[in-house]
């Protein structure tokens, strides 16, 4: 996370931060851990990523009926009233076409499989670091070409 | 050596010794790098909430434990987050041990359930105080007009 990560984070901002017409990128935390929350919130916020939280799956389900949306949503799998697995199922059946990336402590190939095929762009074993955190930035930025 | 020399020393000492002994790994030292000018009590606020957190999950972990009939899958769950947190903060013993006392919740050995329950709840006040001292020593070189040493 030190000073050479920043040049091609700033990159990866700069094709979204620098078109005066496209807005920063957006992100959903979702995990029902307040310090794991606590700690992508930052993690992301100092990426200059606009980042909100999310305590379950069904939290972050209700908040795009709502009709927000966030250009990514890193997902925890293991979380009560819905999990990871089932809250990504319910996005992509909304039509729900963010860049997520799943985040969880589980390490069983199988596992991460079910994620993977829930429709997860990206999988990622907890902690996150800022070197993950961009390399899933990559993604969204090939998204959006 | 001046005052606030001697308490940089110190700092460093105890600051390595938390590393050597296997208190903290490097996503603790990951943790001071989102720390700056807009948020200079970040680590001590996430420190913070793990402490809430793992106490409110070792007292839920010894209240499934005392029950007549343990409910293993609750056990785990509550060792899974505890897993979560420690691991996100950088405590290396505590995680240590959730994934020792994984295993047990997954034999449904409560006898050795029980042993890591002890344990972790160990490796948890020997963190807390440890990472208390280290906040001290902090505040005590600003104190003293010095700045913190980066780790």
């Amino acid at each position: 996370m030190g000073g050479s990560m920043k040049a091609p984070e700033k990159e990866i901002l700069g094709t979204k931060m620098n078109h005066r017409h496209r807005p920063k990128i957006t992100a959903l935390v979702v995990d029902d851990n307040m310090v794991i929350r606590a700690i992508h919130h930052r993690l992301l916020k100092d990426l200059g990523i606009e980042n909100q939280v999310a305590v379950n799956g069904k939290e972050a389900v209700d908040v795009h009926s709502s009709g927000q949306y966030f250009d990514l949503i890193l997902m925890d799998m293991d979380m009560p009233v819905m999990n990871g697995i089932e809250a990504t199922r319910k996005l992509r059946a909304m039509g729900i076409h963010s860049t997520i990336a799943g985040v969880s402590s589980r390490s069983l190939e199988r596992e991460k499989q079910e994620f993977m095929e829930a429709g997860l762009d990206d999988y990622h074993e907890k902690p996150l670091t800022a070197d993950k955190i961009v390399s899933i930035l990559h993604k969204i930025s090939n998204h959006s070409g | 050596m001046d005052v606030v020399s001697q308490l940089q020393k110190q700092f460093i000492d105890f600051s390595s010794s938390l590393y050597r002994e296997g208190y903290v790994d490097d996503q603790f030292s990951q943790l001071h790098k989102l720390q700056d000018e807009s948020s200079p009590d970040f680590v001590v606020e996430v420190a913070s909430l793990f402490f809430d957190d793992a106490e409110k999950l070792i007292n839920s972990m010894a209240r499934a434990l005392e029950q007549p009939c343990v409910d293993f899958k609750q056990v785990d769950s509550h060792v899974h987050q505890l897993k979560g947190s420690s691991s996100s903060i950088g405590a290396l013993r505590v995680k240590n041990v959730c994934i020792a006392f994984r295993s047990f919740c997954d034999a449904q050995n409560r006898e050795g359930c029980m042993r890591c329950l002890q344990q972790v709840s160990h490796e948890y006040t020997m963190l807390k105080s440890k990472l208390q001292t280290l906040f001290r020593m902090e505040q005590q070189i600003l104190a003293a007009g010095g700045s913190v040493p980066l780790e």
